[in-house]
Formats: structure tokens, sequence, C-alpha cells
């Protein structure tokens, strides 16, 4: 492939591709992003070749596929997602088994496969098409959108949906100052956690002094659970990369770093291949497009700590030293990587550029809150039907994302929070659900929006328990460097810890609060400054609850093992032997026609009998804050059976 | 460079752009208490005693004295009720670990701090950095390290640079504000012979 030269080329280029694509010609888009692999999508996609070739469609003139492979469109929970377009058929969970019925049924015969197809739990309602299923069709997919319509593997294919366009304009018809002058109109505010306005920071870096500056991706994304920078950079790689030269171009950077997490090859593997391609056809180089402007990426591997995704601690890590945050000011805009001034923005950021580059400042401005706009991906987990990635405008309620897209609580159980932020983000409570989400009313309800996690809770869950587990994870990840959170996470861990064991005390609450409050105003970074999060915001909403911890040493949620037992009710056993049999302490006595009864010197709180007991008996139950009822007598646990 | 005017507790003070928010107070005589601070280093900001109270742009928040620039117009506060508070817990955070240090409990008797308020875990060391730092930085050596992050972070001696340093210079000996640092190199010279 030659070089693309100016601006007409790309054009020309692009008609290239797209004639050389037969409208009539079935596409199989299979989605083989991180997720899907996991659940098989390499073996789906060898089984739909093979049935391919099997059924001799290659030598076909009526009937012409091709099978794509894609990056995550988002609904890994029911994967491996598969799309035929042009109709838009969406399968759900396929296996290589269902190959052959794909080719010879929807693609030779034009029939759709019912059992491939979404079903609604609640209506029972088949969706043929992927815009038809209620997670999708609730969304706006600005950003993830693509993912599924391209092989993050072909530039050609990102062409096609008109990558690179933005490019061409920004470098081509606009200067430098006209860009960061768009991204400032756009109001366009950083995805990686802070939300500070971007085009502001890329003014700052313009203007700071130095011939050498750079720009920087930042793809850590350590919170645990959360994807969506992942699914970015792996499923649509170019897309992150046209925002980041036009950043250079606006910045005057000639130097670009994409610091992603060592656990990511796959992303790690796409990007470099994107970089490589991107190289070659003249969007990356020298003299861009013509347009005389240079600009080169580098892709470096994290190491994989939490604390490497702050922003100072990642220039660190980049500059081969130890990931530690250091002091601002002076801010990176200023004196970044190797004392030069650098903009760094998250991978989701730099992915809206484009986007506003190609639709104006105005299009972004009409999505969204007063002070948030566009759309914002999160990574829905937890206690939800309908888990993944999700791509919404900026302002819907959260109960609309865990309703509507989430398609709310499984099993019939009640809502009880939903965390957002990752690690060091706060649980919001059902009364809170209408708020419009954005940066502002997250942090209103003593939450953040974080990187994008959402974590959704439901009645079984302990909210102190909540709370010690993302300080564990924090007294982990926190760099050591400083007292206030290394000392401070630390010791509201104990209180924590010693509550949930029914140690706590009366003013425990209160001595939380005062750590909490020297933790968040005096650390260092904003992984000290945000770490009380999830406590302070369990106490303003679950105060109740620490209080049943301290006071009754009971967990409302049966979930602090120390505070919980489990008691058979010998007027409910039926003797079944199904507790018995799984208890995996053995603490169960019983036998046929003997009414179990639990040793609690040997339990050791599981829940298995609870789980396993049979729901027509309800024999066993939880039981917290008082005294477990003494065992029925020997003698007196023979089972009398009714007669018929 | 330029001159920067600001207030410290009131006064009015003139700076030169580039210095801290510390070494303007030094100037005037105003005293802020350090640990992990130390003048032939560069500025580490870890300990955070040396907080204080500053007003930029409207808005007042803590800052670490020691690395934050002076800016113009900005009102600094060494001593009010939010920074002795915040200085009272951070000591008692460190005597959990160094009951015994002689600096650590002058200012504990000075902003009020309990030392026993949170439950001992002597590890003797408060981890200023200050060895570390010093090894690094001056003596350009580094025969003394972090290891491990958050709660588990300590400082080690690597003993293959020790062995041939360590013992004929002990420089950093008395920078540590716990007697730790003399007890580790002694515990490692002991293994190591
Ligand atoms: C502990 C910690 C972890 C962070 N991790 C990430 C991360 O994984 N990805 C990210 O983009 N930003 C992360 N940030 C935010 C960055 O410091 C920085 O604000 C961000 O990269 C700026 O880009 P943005 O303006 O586009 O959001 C983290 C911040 C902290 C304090
Ligand atoms: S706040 Fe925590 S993570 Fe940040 S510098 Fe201090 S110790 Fe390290």
């Amino acid at each position: 492939m030659s070089r693309i030269n100016s601006p007409a080329d790309l054009e020309n280029f692009r008609k290239e591709i797209l004639s050389k694509k037969d409208p009539e010609k079935a596409c199989i888009a299979v989605c083989t992003g991180t997720g899907c692999l996991a659940l098989g999508a390499a073996n789906v996609v060898a089984a739909l070749k093979k049935e391919i070739n099997k059924q001799g469609l290659e030598a076909k003139v009526d009937i012409k596929v091709d099978v794509r492979e894609t990056g995550c469109p988002g609904f890994c929970e029911r994967g491996p997602v598969l799309v035929i377009y042009p109709e838009e058929i969406c399968y759900l969970q396929v296996q290589p088994g269902d190959a052959e019925e794909i080719i010879s049924e929807t693609i030779r015969a034009k029939k759709v496969i019912d059992r491939l197809l979404y079903v609604d739990p609640a209506t029972d309602k088949k969706s043929v098409r992927e815009s038809d299923i209620p997670f999708y069709k609730n969304q706006m997919r600005l950003l993830i959108g693509n993912n599924i319509k391209l092989d993050p593997k072909s530039i050609e294919d990102y062409v096609a949906v008109g990558g690179y366009s933005a490019l061409a304009k920004a470098l081509c018809q606009s200067t430098p100052e006209g860009i960061v002058e768009l991204v400032k109109e756009s109001k366009l505010r950083g995805r990686g956690g802070a939300g500070f306005p971007a085009g502001k920071k890329w003014e700052f870096a313009r203007n700071s002094p130095g011939e050498i500056k750079y720009v920087v991706v930042n793809a850590d994304e350590g919170d645990p659970g959360a994807f969506m920078d992942r699914a970015l950079l792996e499923g649509n790689p170019h897309s992150v990369l046209e925002g980041l030269t036009i950043g250079a171009y606006a910045i005057g950077a000639h130097e670009g770093y994409i610091y992603v997490r060592q656990e990511y090859p796959l992303a790690v593997e796409n990007v470099t291949i994107a970089i490589r391609r991107a190289e070659e056809h003249g969007f990356l180089g020298k003299n861009i497009l013509g347009s005389g402007f240079d600009f080169t990426v580098k892709v470096h591997r994290g190491a994989g700590a939490f604390v490497c995704g702050e922003e100072t601690a990642l220039l660190m890590s980049l500059e081969g030293k130890a990931g530690e945050p250091r002091a601002r000011p002076p801010y990176p805009a200023v004196k970044g990587l190797r004392d030069k001034p650098t903009n760094i923005n998250n991978v989701e950021t730099w992915a809206n550029v484009p986007l506003i580059v190609n639709k104006g400042a105005g299009f972004l401005n009409s999505i969204g809150t007063e002070k948030s706009k566009g759309t914002k991906i999160f990574s829905l987990v937890g206690k939800v039907k309908n888990t993944g990635l999700v791509e919404v405008p900026m302002g819907i309620t959260l109960r609309n994302i865990i309703y509507d897209v989430g398609g709310g609580v499984p099993g019939g159980k009640k809502f009880k929070a939903v965390q957002t932020g990752g690690p060091s983000g706060g649980c919001i409570p059902e009364e809170h659900l209408d708020i419009g989400v954005d940066f502002d009313e997250l942090a209103k309800v003593g939450a953040i929006m974080g990187s994008g996690g959402m974590i959704v809770m439901d009645e079984d869950t302990c909210m102190v328990d909540v709370a010690k587990y993302f300080l564990n994870f924090l007294t982990e990840e926190s760099c050591g460097k400083c007292t206030p959170c290394r000392e401070g996470i630390r010791q509201m861990l104990k209180i924590l810890t010693n509550i949930s064991r029914g140690q706590g005390k009366e003013g425990d609450i209160k001595l939380l609060e005062n750590l909490a409050e020297t933790t968040r105003d005096a650390s260092l970074c904003a992984l000290g400054g945000s770490a009380p999060n999830p406590v302070l915001s369990t106490i303003r909403y679950f105060r109740d609850e620490y209080d049943a911890h301290i006071r009754d040493k009971k967990c409302p949620a049966y979930v602090c093992k120390e505070l919980i037992a489990f008691y058979i009710d010998p007027a409910k056993c039926k003797a079944c032997m199904i507790c018995l049999r799984k208890c995996p302490a053995e603490a169960i006595t019983g036998g046929k026609n003997q009414i179990h009864v639990i040793d609690q010197d040997k339990c050791t709180n599981c829940g298995t009998c609870f789980e396993v007991c049979p729901s027509r008996f309800s024999a066993v139950r939880r039981i917290s804050g008082e005294p477990v009822p003494n065992a029925i007598p020997e003698e007196a646990r023979t089972l009398v059976r009714e007669s018929k | 460079m330029n001159e920067i005017i600001l207030q410290i507790d009131g006064r009015k003070v003139q700076a030169k752009e580039g210095m801290t928010v510390l070494q303007a107070a030094q100037s005037i005589g105003i005293n802020i208490p350090t640990l992990c601070h130390h003048e032939k280093l560069e500025s580490y900001g870890a300990c955070r005693i040396c907080i204080v109270e500053a007003e930029t742009g409207g808005r007042t928040r803590l800052i670490a004295a020691c690395v934050y620039p002076v800016e113009e117009n900005m009102a600094v506060r060494t001593r009010s009720e939010k920074v002795d508070k915040t200085r009272k817990v951070l000591l008692e955070e460190l005597l959990a670990h160094a009951p015994d240090s002689v600096p650590l409990q002058a200012l504990a008797q000075e902003y009020g701090a309990d030392k026993d308020r949170f439950e001992k875990e002597p590890s003797f060391c408060v981890l200023c950095g200050l060895c570390v730092r010093y090894c690094a930085e001056v003596k350009k050596i580094n025969a003394i390290g972090f290891s491990d992050r958050g709660a588990k972070r300590e400082i080690s001696f690597i003993p293959e640079i020790a062995s041939g340093n360590c013992w004929d210079c002990k420089e950093c000996f008395p920078l540590c504000p716990t007697s730790y640092l003399q007890a580790a190199y002694v515990l490692i010279e002991a293994l190591m012979r």
C-alpha cells in the first residue's frame, strides 16, 4: 500500500476500500475481545470458517460470506457474541457446534435461529437485531459502537467507517490553536477520573515554554473489574491513535506514549499493529498526510500497579523509576516526562477527539448535562442481570442504567446500593438513584465518576464488609510514600476489621471519620485523597448497619462470618440428608429420619446448608445478633412423619 | 527570577519564584515542623507534618509546605485548628510505629498527640526516606532502598552494596528520626558476618 499524502489521497483510499466491498456479501462479525476469547470465541471463528469451506460457499457466486474478528461490543456476559450483517442479526452465547446451523440456516436459507437470540427475561420477547436488545437500545454508543463493525487489526476497516478523516481535517484545515479552542468549546472533560477539562489542559501544555513536548495515553486501567479502556484500545485502536495525533498537533508534541497495563496483551498487540499500519499509510511518522507535521508513538507496558495510573506516578514509571506519585505543582503540563511539558489523557478522552473534530464542538455539547458533555462508558457489574460495558449519555439516571440497560437485580432480590468510581468510589443508596450521572452529581452524593466502574449490590451485601473490601485493596495498592494515606488507610482498615468481627466499640465511627478527614485532606495524591470515600459513603447512608455491628454484634446482611451462625429449625427439618452430605466441615449430625443438627463448634459459617436446604423446607435459619437456640436433645430427634 | 508576594500568618513575604512555602516561611523566621525534609535533599513531601492551610484563588486547602511552590497572593496559615488537628493525627499514626522517637515525642507534646491512640506496631521506622534519599542523592551509592508498597512498605539495605560501603560511611545514621536505621544496619552486619 502506498502512503497517503493528502486528504484527497485519503478520500480516494476510502472509496477504493468501499468499492471493493460487495454489498451483497454477508459478514459474520464475531467478537474476539478478551472477554469473548475467554469464552471460546476463537473456536467459534474456526468452526465458522471450516463450515463455510465444508459447505463450499467460497465457490458459490450467489451466496458470499466473510468472517470478521472484531473488538468488544460490551455484552460480555452473553459471549461469545456475533452479529451477522447486513441484517444485523445478533446471536449470543454462540458455541462452535452452532456453526453449521448458522451457515446453512442463516447465511444460506436466510432464516433466523431462534435459540441463539436474546430473550428478555421479563417479557420472554426475543430480539433479532442487535439494536433491539434492551441492553443496547438504551445506550448511546458513540465510542464503542464501532467495535463490532471493524477488525481492529485492519486499518482499511477503520478508514472505511470514516477513520482518519478527523486527522486530515485537523492537520490540513485547522491550526493547532484552532483545535485547542475546539476541544475547549466542546467542554470535553477527562474520563480517567478527575474530570479536568481536556481543552484547558491542552492549552496549558501548548503554552508551556519548551521545544520538546510529549503526549501520553493513560491505559493503565487499574480498577479491578473495569475494562472500558481495554475494549477501546483492543477493539478500535486507530480511534485512540487518531485522537492522540490530533492532540499532539494541537499541543506541539512530536512524540507520544501509550502506557498500557501489562495484563492487556491483546490491547498491546492490537495497538502495536495499528501503529505499524498507521506508519505505513502515513498517518504517523514524518510529514503526516503531507501537512509537514511529524509524530511518532511508542507503546510502554506498565508494571501493573494501581497507583501507576496516577499521572505523576505513570510518568515516573515511564522514565524507568519507581512508580510513585510526586507532588503537584509543577503539573505535567509544565514539567512532565523527562521534565518536559507533557499532556496526559485517558484512553476514552483521546477517543472522543476525532468525534469532536468531525462533528464539531456543538455535537458533543448537545449531549449530556450542563457541565458534563458527551457519553461515558461504564463497566456495569455485580448484582445486575446484564453485565458488561455500557456507553450512555451523561445525565442519564442511575436507575436507567441499572434497570433499563442492566435489566435490574436478578433473583428477585432487592437493590441495596450502587458503587461507582472504582476502589475509592462511593456507595449510593436507592434514594439517590434518580440523580443524573455526571461528574458533579456523583460527587454531591459522596461518590465519584472515577474511570467508570459501576458495581450493583443487592440486599445480601454488608456495607461494612464492602468498605473493608475496598480499603483492603487500597492498603495494598497505596504506594506507601506518604503518612496520611499509608497509615490512615491502615488504621481505618483495622477499625473496620474489628467492627466486622464484633469487636467494634462506641466511638469507632467518630474515629473513622477523623482518620478519613486527615487521609482525604493531607495525602500527597488522589489515591489517598479519595481512599476514604468507601468508608464515608457507607457511614453516610448505612450508619444503622455500622451501629448493628458495633452495638448488637449483628450483621444484618448475614455476611460477616464472625457475627453469624446457622441453625436448623427442628420443626422444619425433614431429615433429607442434603445439607448433611454437602457440609464441607462435616459439622452436621443426623441421619435418615433423624432431625439434623449443626455442631456450632465445627461449623465454619460457610452457608452451604442454607443454600442447599430445599426451599419447600427452608429449615436452615441464619442467626445474627442473638444466641443460637440450643440443639434439641438427642432423644427428640427422631422424625415422626405424618401419614398421608 | 520573578519576585512573588504572599502572606504567611498575616505577614507579607517577598519570595522568589520557585521557592517553596517552607523556604518562604523560614526566610521570615516562621517555623514549620518537618520530618522528612532535609536541606541537602530534594523535597519529598511524604511525612506531611509540614502541612499548612493555603488560600489560592478563593479556595482553602491543605498543602505540604516543603514541596509547594509559592504563588502570587497566596495566603498561608501555618497554624490553625485544622492544621493542628491534622498534624496531631499524623503524629499519632507515626507514634504507633516509633513510640520512642525523640523528635516525634517533642512534636506530640506540642500538638497534644496521644502516642497510645492507635495500637502499637513497632517497626521503628516512619518511612521518612531520609536515609534512602541521602544515600542516593548525596552519596550516590544506593545502598539502601524502599521495598514493597502500601502498608507493607519498608526500608532495606542491599547487602552487596552495603557490605562494601556502609561501614565506613554511616552518614545517614544521624539523620534518622528514630533509632531504627542503626539497629537495622547492625542487624544486617550481623547477618553478613
Ligand atoms: C490512584 C490513581 C489511579 C489512577 N488510575 C488511572 C487509570 O488507570 N487511568 C486513567 O486514565 N487515569 C487514572 N488516574 C487519573 C490520572 O491521574 C489522570 O488524572 C488522568 O490520566 C488524566 O487524564 P484525563 O484528564 O483524560 O482523565 C488515576 C489517578 C489516581 C489517583
Ligand atoms: S496518597 Fe497514597 S498513593 Fe498517593 S503518594 Fe501518598 S501514599 Fe502514595
